[in-house]
C-alpha cells in the first residue's frame, strides 16, 4: 500500500490537455450538442489493429478521454457516435449494418484512419470495401495511418464543440 | 547439418537435400510420400518445428499446384522445405500426423479448391458460408472483380451440443470494447465452459491475393500493415526473404539497428500486453501503469523513428534512416528511465493476491498440445517449450546478445504474464547494450536501399524470412516472377499458429475468465485473418 502511495505522489497528474493540430473534416450537419458527454461505440471493420490501438491509447492516463466526458460504451444502444476502423471486410459488413441499425437516432459515423476513409493500402483486395463510406454514411473523417491519439482527441473535442 | 542428411538418407537413400542457403535446403517429395516422411522427421530429436505451409498455383510453370512445408531442425539450425509438386486436385492430409497443419490445409481447400484427403475436419475456415461456389481466389486464373458483392450473408455453422442444462452462449463478432471481431460460441453447464468454438476470419481482406503482381516496394507497404503492432517483425521477415532472393548481405550497422527496432517493438508490446491482461480481470491499476509505459515507449518510437508503430523504417536491403550518435544517447537515457519505472510498477501487480488468484491455473495450455499445434511465442514458452527464434537461429545480432528462451512451466495465464515480464526486462537490457554500440557507430549510407528496390531478384525461387515478434515467430514466404513482381506471398503470423490453441485452454474455466485467457495469449485477429 505504501509503495502505491509513494508512486502516486511521485507521478502526480499525468493527463495532458493539449495536442497537435487537427485535420478532421467535420460535416456541417453535425450539431455541437455534446458539450457534456459523448458516448462512442467502436467497430473494427477489418483494420490492421493499428487504429484500434490508438483508440485504446486515448484511454491511457496521458490522454484520459474520460476526463473530457468521452466514453466507449459496450452497446450501440447507448452510443451517439460509431467509430469505424478498417476498410470494411466483406465478412463483417452484415454485423456492421446491424450495429448501425441498433443505434438510436440521431447518430453519426466517424471513419478513423486511411483504410476506413478510402481503403488505404487494402484498396483492391477481393474481400474488402474501399472505405467504410461505401457501406455506412460517414459524417466525420480522421485521416492517418494510423491517426495519432492527439489527432483523435482533437477531432472528438471538436465534435463536442470544445475545441 | 551432417547428422540430418545422414538420418534422412538412412530413412530413404533417394532423398537429396538441395542446399541453396547457408542454413537451408529443399527436398523434392512426391505428395503421396509426404505423410511418411513427415512422420519420420517428427520422430527426430530434437523435434523439428513448423515454420510455414504454403500452397502455390504453379500451373503456368508446368508444376501443377505445389505444396511447400518448411520445417526447422533446431539442433542443427537448419531448415528444410519439403516440396510436393504436380498436385492436381487431391493431396494427402497431414493433419492427423501433425495437427499444427490443420488450419493451413483447410485454407488450401478454401482458397485453392484443392482437396486434403483424410482431413478430420474439412469445414471451410477462411471463407464464411455465403461466398459463391467455385470461388477460389488464390488460383492464378481467378481475376479479382466484383466477388465481394456476390457475398450473401448466411448463418455460420457450428456443432450442436445436446443434454440437460447445456447452454450455448454466442458472443461476437462485435464485442463490447475496442477489440477486433471474432465469434465465440461457449457451450456451458452453469458457469463452467464445456467447449468453445471460435469462428475467426471476420477481418479477412484477401491480402495474399492483393500482393500478387505488386513490386517489392508496394508489397512492403502492405506487409507493414498486415498487423498493426508487429510492423517491424513482418517487415523484417519480408526483407529477409527479399535479401535471400537478391543474394546480398546487409552491413553490420543495419543489423544493429534492425535488432534495436525489433527489441523496441517487443518492449512496447510486452508492457502493453501486461497492462492489458490486468484489464482482462478489471484490475485498473495494472492496466493504467502498463498503458502509460506503452504510451511513453511509443512516443519514443515516434520521436526518434518517425512513427509510433515504427512503420516505414525497415526496407529490403537496409533501413530508411538511422538515428545519429546523439540521438542514440538520448534514446538510451529515456529507456533507462522507463526500465527503472518498469521495475517499480511491476511488483505492484506481481504481489497483488487478487490478481494472482484470478490468473494462476487459469487457461492452462498443456505442453503436449502446444507442441502438437505448433504453438509459438510467449504462449509456448509459458508451457515450458524453449522455442525462441532469436535463440534457435543465428540472425540479426542475437547470437552476440546470447538470448535465452524465458521459460515457465505452469502453462496458465500467470505463466504467460511472467514470461512477458522476464522478456521485457531482457529487452531493456539488450537495448542498453545495442544502443551503447549505436552511440559510437559510423554514419550509415542509406542510398543503397533505394537502389536495391530496383534490383532484379531471382525468379521462381522460393525464399522465406522469419522473425520473432512479440507474439511469436512470424514467417513470410515469397516467390517472385520474371518481371520482378510478387508471384506468391504467404504470411504465416504467430497469431495464426497460436489461435487454434486458445479454445483448448478454455474448457473447465468459467465464462468470465475468457477475457483474461484471451488477453494472456494476446493474439491479433488481423494478421491471422489477412
Amino acid at each position: 500500500m505504501l509503495s502505491l502511495l509513494l508512486r502516486k505522489l511521485k507521478m502526480g497528474r499525468l493527463t495532458e490537455k493539449d495536442g497537435n493540430l487537427l485535420s478532421s473534416q467535420k460535416s456541417s450537419k453535425l450539431p455541437s450538442s455534446f458539450t457534456k458527454s459523448l458516448q462512442i461505440r467502436h467497430l473494427d471493420c477489418g483494420s490492421c489493429n493499428g487504429c484500434d490501438w490508438e483508440l485504446t491509447a486515448i484511454g491511457n492516463s496521458l490522454y484520459d478521454h474520460q476526463h473530457f466526458g468521452i466514453d466507449f460504451v459496450a452497446s450501440p444502444r447507448h452510443a451517439d457516435l460509431l467509430m469505424c476502423t478498417g476498410p470494411g471486410s466483406t465478412q463483417l459488413l452484415y454485423a456492421a449494418h446491424e450495429t448501425y441499425e441498433a443505434m438510436p437516432k440521431p447518430k453519426w459515423v466517424v471513419a478513423v484512419g486511411d483504410c476506413a476513409i478510402n481503403g488505404g493500402v487494402f484498396k483492391g483486395a477481393y474481400a474488402s470495401a474501399e472505405g467504410i463510406g461505401n457501406v455506412l454514411p460517414v459524417d466525420i473523417k480522421i485521416p492517418g495511418c494510423p491517426p495519432s491519439p492527439d489527432n483523435i482527441m482533437k477531432a472528438l473535442l471538436e465534435v463536442m464543440g470544445k475545441s | 547439418m551432417l547428422g540430418l542428411r545422414e538420418s534422412l538418407q538412412n530413412y530413404n537413400p533417394d532423398i537429396e537435400i538441395v542446399e541453396w542457403e547457408k542454413h537451408e535446403g529443399m527436398i523434392d517429395v512426391p505428395s503421396r510420400d509426404l505423410p511418411d516422411l513427415l512422420t519420420f522427421c517428427l520422430s527426430m530429436s530434437p523435434r523439428p518445428i513448423w515454420l510455414t505451409h504454403v500452397v502455390n498455383d504453379e500451373r503456368q510453370l508446368g508444376n501443377g499446384f505445389c505444396l511447400y512445408l518448411v520445417l526447422h531442425f533446431p539442433g542443427n539450425d537448419f531448415s528444410v522445405t519439403l516440396v510436393a509438386k504436380d498436385i492436381k486436385e487431391d493431396f494427402p492430409s497431414l493433419t492427423l500426423i501433425y495437427p499444427a497443419l490443420n488450419w493451413s490445409e483447410r485454407e488450401a481447400q478454401d482458397l485453392f479448391g484443392l482437396n486434403a484427403v483424410g482431413h478430420p475436419d474439412p469445414r471451410s475456415l477462411v471463407l464464411h458460408p455465403g461466398w459463391s461456389k467455385e470461388f477460389y481466389p488464390l488460383r492464378k486464373d481467378h481475376k479479382v472483380g466484383k466477388e465481394a458483392k456476390a457475398f450473401k450473408v448466411a448463418p455460420l455453422e457450428f456443432p450442436q451440443a445436446h443434454g440437460e442444462g447445456i447452454f450455448e452462449v454466442p458472443v461476437g463478432p462485435i464485442h463490447a470494447g475496442i477489440i477486433e471481431p471474432g465469434h465465440f460460441r461457449f457451450y456451458t453447464i452453469g458457469e463452467a465452459v464445456l467447449h468453445l468454438e471460435a469462428q475467426l476470419f471476420f477481418t479477412h481482406k484477401g491480402i495474399e491475393k492483393l500482393l500478387e503482381g505488386k513490386s517489392i516496394e508496394e508489397g512492403l507497404r502492405i506487409i507493414e500493415r498486415v498487423c498493426g503492432v508487429c510492423t517491424v517483425s513482418h517487415a523484417l521477415a519480408y526483407s529477409e526473404a527479399v535479401e535471400k532472393l537478391a543474394a546480398i548481405e546487409v552491413p553490420r550497422q543495419v543489423l544493429l539497428w534492425r535488432t534495436i527496432l525489433a527489441e523496441l517493438e517487443r518492449a512496447y508490446n510486452h508492457v502493453g500486453d501486461i497492462g492489458n491482461m490486468c484489464a482482462g480481470v478489471g484490475f485498473a491499476l495494472g492496466n493504467a501503469n502498463g498503458s502509460q509505459c506503452k504510451e511513453k515507449l511509443q512516443r519514443l518510437n515516434s520521436d526518434f523513428f518517425g512513427h509510433r508503430f515504427l512503420r516505414g523504417i525497415v526496407v529490403p536491403g537496409g533501413l530508411r534512416s538511422i538515428p545519429s550518435q546523439k540521438d542514440s544517447q538520448a534514446i538510451l537515457d529515456r529507456l533507462h528511465e522507463l526500465a527503472y519505472d518498469f521495475e517499480e510498477w511491476i511488483p505492484l501487480l506481481l504481489n497483488h493476491d487478487g490478481f494472482r488468484q484470478r490468473a494462476v491455473n487459469t487457461g492452462v495450455l498443456n505442453p503436449v498440445s502446444a507442441i502438437d499445434l505448433g504453438v509459438t511465442g510467449p504462449a509456448a514458452r509459458a508451457s515450458g517449450i524453449a522455442n525462441d527464434w532469436r535463440e534457435l537461429h543465428a540472425h540479426l545480432l542475437y547470437p552476440e546478445l546470447k538470448v535465452n528462451s524465458m521459460i515457465e512451466h505452469g502453462g496458465d495465464a500467470w505463466s504467460r504474464l511472467v514470461v512477458r515480464v522476464k522478456e521485457a526486462r531482457e529487452s531493456f537490457r539488450f537495448l542498453k547494450n545495442l544502443l551503447q554500440e549505436g552511440t559510437k557507430g559510423p554514419v550509415y549510407e542509406y542510398e543503397n536501399s533505394k537502389l536495391f528496390l530496383e534490383q532484379k531478384l531471382r525468379p521462381w525461387q522460393p525464399a522465406w524470412g522469419c522473425v520473432e515478434s512479440p507474439r511469436g515467430t512470424d514467417v513470410i514466404w515469397l516467390m517472385m516472377d520474371d518481371e520482378n513482381k510478387i508471384y506468391r506471398c504467404r504470411i504465416r503470423s504467430a497469431s495464426y499458429a497460436n489461435w487454434p490453441a486458445v479454445p483448448l485452454t478454455v474448457p473447465g474455466n468459467i465464462v468470465p475468465d475468457f477475457p483474461l485467457i484471451n488477453k494472456s495469449f494476446e493474439l491479433c485477429y488481423s494478421c491471422c485473418d489477412r
